[in-house]
């Protein structure tokens, strides 16, 4: 009886090893509490005292992996008590991604996702080049394209829209449908205004990624601020480029004028400020990723944010490409490239690390719910 | 700088204490190295598992609720040692606590907004962010940045010191010099042989809660050396913790606050003490050694499924049973026994309204020894038990000290160049008794003062 059990562990079913590891580490965070101003994850489990898997994957996805519990645990590795909170969220994150996802038989797309994610991009650009040479005369694609519609000599307009606007579609509604997956399971009622608000704000200055204010831990015990200021870049970028499809859209439908667009004109000057945050955001990223002490790692889930980083990488490269070669031969190999890379990305954005975006807001939103509730209350 | 070289202050010891000392020797002016026993994971000694500091101070703060005066401070201190301090001492350490405030978040270390919670600290004592390791990794950076050496695994094996005048100390096979020496590296509580000269075999039988570098091996070397002893070896600060917990370094979370929800027994499935005599944490510190004075040093609390969801859930699960015969034989005691402790127990229990806030009327009658408050009968299956160990934190035992944190030798006489700060000293002030937060207010306090009047003997 009195041999030493496993520090922290209780019976309870869970679905995975990793969520009965992540309820023993809870358990032990919960008799110590000294990391409660660190970020929202303490305050949040502490509103508990047993953790379902809904609850578990809520804090995996309330946590920002800004490493500073860990440094700042008596408890965790070489000490027996193996307290590695950044670590076994991270996990219990990636997993939670695959567990929601909707439609349920491309779930498995999870598992291997960097592996997935290559080979459909890979296929996308091929199909793509397949596609102009087997549409037109094959001199078509090494043929010199200028002026008002050049992209769409290669490829007609309306089927660009088409399965550009399908696949969109398509990813916003397996998007929507697994955040309701994920909604659901971490048990979350409805939240007012003030709380989008906050969990907005929050997530827009990745607020919990300061280490309760000292900074984020990438490679050692001392905080620097590399990751919030490339995950910034990376974020911003994205939101521009994105800015910069829907103003290019209502230029062609609402005002007539045509792609390509003069490099001066809005279009271009926001996805060319875009294109440079994703191009140095997920380098910056990556880079970080690499140097980030081996403790902190989850090595098995790792594809899939090299992955999602290599992509967000490449669109933003072959768009660069595409910008500085359209007046010559190689553009509509570069189109081609630009267009297949698009396409994977926005096929997988369901099946990948985007989503952690969306569940990291749901998250931030069910936590900004639950501090005024509680305030409320108090 | 060689390790050959000579320094000007040399501080032993990696807490707390030893790192406040090093950056106020450095800031100074002085060259200071530090050697720490321990790796650098387990750096720190029992700093690394403090959570707050208690300082005075004269206004509410961003981090504190309300003023805490000088003297209420010093009233505080007072009960809890019952008079067992030195009061020139502890009033100069009180006053010179409320600059610490500002001093520390100088040095890096950051306290976090006070927080309800069960302790109502929130008034008193200053929270770390993150814990007493993020408090010390702060420590670190700042001496590491303002160019202090630090050596780990560098455990101090022999001290050269002539009529109370400190020349060298060896570590591993070197030997370094330096013109003043910090003693700042803990008491004696992981030195269980040291234990059983004022404990007996029992001292086999006790847990740990913080590093198992603290063996006390610089303050042996201290007292050999004619240095004065201060405080009573017998004393400790003493907790009851779970028996499951590792041997050394469980720290906070092997705690358990359940005693007034339930009876203490022994091994003979007996009761012995009153668990309802006062609030926790009042009386939290008393279990400790009342378990030690058992037979074996083992203890079980015992309670019913009707207070299970009254106190936080603990680290290990508590052993359950259908009833309580079959919960004894899982703790390994006599069920016959364990069901008449708990038949005569409840039958002695007397109707009252429960209210674990206050001291309630919920209480015994014709038992001894009483309940006296929270009792109420234990009679809802399933039925659960902790069994409960003495968990030791730290040793009282320490080297006199004057104000400037100079070591009195044991003629009376200060030593040339010998200071000491924290745990080693914190007999000084603290004869008996604790009150939280106040060992680093001991270590911070004189570890500042110990590292300045270093550097100024070293540099003059």
């Amino acid at each position: 009886m009195l041999a030493t059990e496993r520090a922290g562990s209780r019976p309870g079913a869970h679905a995975s090893q990793i969520l009965t590891e992540a309820d023993r580490l809870m358990t032990i965070c919960n008799s110590c509490r000294y990391c409660e101003g660190l970020c929202a994850v303490f305050p949040a489990m502490e509103m508990r005292t047993s953790f379902r898997d809904g609850d578990l994957n809520y804090l995996a996805n309330l946590c920002h992996s800004c490493g500073a519990c860990y440094y700042d645990c008596q408890f965790s590795p070489p000490h027996e008590f193996d307290v590695n909170v950044p670590r076994v969220l991270a996990a219990v994150r990636a997993d939670s991604y695959r567990a929601y996802a909707w439609p349920r038989a491309l779930a498995p797309l999870f598992d291997r996702n960097g592996l997935a994610v290559s080979i459909i991009a890979a296929l996308s650009v091929a199909v793509f080049i397949a596609g102009f040479v087997g549409w037109h005369d094959p001199k078509v694609l090494f043929g010199v394209h200028i002026g008002e519609g050049a992209f769409y000599r290669l490829m007609p307009h309306n089927a660009m829209v088409a399965l550009f606007g399908g696949v969109f579609l398509f990813a916003l509604v397996a998007l929507a449908l697994g955040l309701r997956n994920f909604w659901r399971d971490i048990a979350a009622p409805s939240a007012s205004p003030i709380d989008f608000a906050r969990a907005g704000h929050d997530a827009a200055t990745l607020r919990y990624l300061d280490g309760g204010g000292a900074g984020c831990h990438n490679e050692n015990e001392k905080p620097d601020d590399r990751r919030r200021v490339y995950h910034h870049a990376t974020f911003y970028g994205f939101m521009l480029c994105f800015a910069s499809t829907s103003v290019a859209t209502l230029y062609h439908y609402a005002l007539g004028r045509v792609a390509p667009y003069p490099w001066y004109d809005l279009p271009v000057l926001l996805g060319s400020l875009g294109g440079i945050g994703l191009l140095v955001g997920p380098a910056g990223l990556l880079m970080q990723k690499w140097a980030r002490d081996e403790e902190l790692r989850d090595e098995p889930r790792a594809g899939m944010d090299v992955a999602f980083l290599a992509m967000l990488f490449l669109t933003s490269l072959t768009g660069f490409a595409l910008l500085f070669l359209r007046a010559t031969p190689a553009m509509g190999t570069m189109l081609a490239l630009h267009l297949g890379v698009v396409f994977a990305l926005f096929l997988t954005m369901p099946y990948g690390k985007f989503v952690h975006g969306l569940y990291r807001y749901a998250a931030l939103l069910r936590y900004a719910r639950e501090r005024r509730v509680m305030s409320e209350k108090s | 700088m060689g390790f050959a070289a000579k320094y000007d202050v040399l501080v032993v010891g990696g807490g707390n204490a030893a790192l406040c000392a090093a950056i106020a020797a450095r800031r100074a002016g002085a060259s200071v190295l530090v050697l720490e026993a321990a790796d650098k994971f387990y750096r720190g000694g029992n700093t690394r598992h403090t959570r707050n500091m208690r300082c005075a101070h004269d206004a509410a703060t961003d981090t504190l609720s309300g003023p805490y005066p000088e003297e209420e401070f010093w009233d505080d201190l007072q009960r809890v040692t019952q008079g067992q301090t030195d009061e020139a001492l502890a009033r100069h350490m009180i006053a010179r606590s409320k600059d610490m405030l500002a001093w520390m978040p100088e040095q890096g270390v950051r306290f976090q907004p006070s927080l309800g919670g069960t302790l109502s600290l929130g008034r008193t004592n200053s929270f770390f962010m993150g814990g007493g390791r993020a408090m010390l990794n702060a420590l670190y950076r700042t001496a590491e940045a303002l160019g202090v050496d630090i050596r780990y695994e560098a455990e101090v094996t022999s001290l050269d010191i002539e009529d109370g005048m400190f020349l060298s100390a060896t570590f591993g096979t070197e030997t370094v010099r330096a013109a003043t020496l910090v003693a700042a590296a803990g008491g004696f509580e992981s030195n269980i042989e040291w234990l059983k000269q004022y404990w007996g075999d029992a001292a086999d039988n006790f847990l740990i809660r913080g590093t198992r570098n603290n063996r006390g091996t610089v303050l042996r070397m201290l007292l050999d050396s004619d240095v004065a002893e201060v405080g009573d070896p017998t004393q400790c600060h003493a907790v009851a913790i779970d028996a499951r917990a590792p041997k050394f370094d469980g720290g906070i979370i092997t705690r358990l606050d359940c005693v007034i929800f339930g009876i203490v027994v022994n091994k003979n499935a007996e009761r012995f003490y009153d668990e309802g005599e006062d609030i926790w944490p009042k009386r939290y510190a008393i279990w400790g050694r009342l378990v030690a004075g058992q037979p074996d040093q083992i203890g079980y609390i015992v309670f019913d499924a009707s207070v299970l969801n009254m106190f936080m859930p603990s680290l290990y699960p508590p052993i359950v049973g259908a009833t309580i015969e079959e919960l004894a034989g899982k703790l390994g005691l006599d069920p016959a026994r364990l069901a008449q402790t708990v038949t005569t127990f409840n039958a002695a229990v007397r109707p009252g309204t429960f209210d674990d806030k206050i001291l309630d009327d919920c209480r015994t009658e014709g038992i001894a020894p009483p309940k006296s408050h929270w009792a109420r009968r234990i009679e809802n299956a399933p039925f659960y038990a902790y069994p409960v160990r003495p968990g030791i934190t730290f040793t009282y035992l320490g080297t006199r000290v004057t104000r400037e944190a100079r070591i009195v030798m044991r003629d009376g006489k200060p030593s040339a160049n010998m200071y000491a700060a924290g745990e080693i000293m914190a007999g000084n002030v603290l004869g008996q008794g604790y009150a939280a937060g106040i060992g680093m207010t001991i270590g911070a306090v004189f570890g500042r003062i110990a590292g300045g009047e270093a550097a100024r003997h070293a540099r003059n």
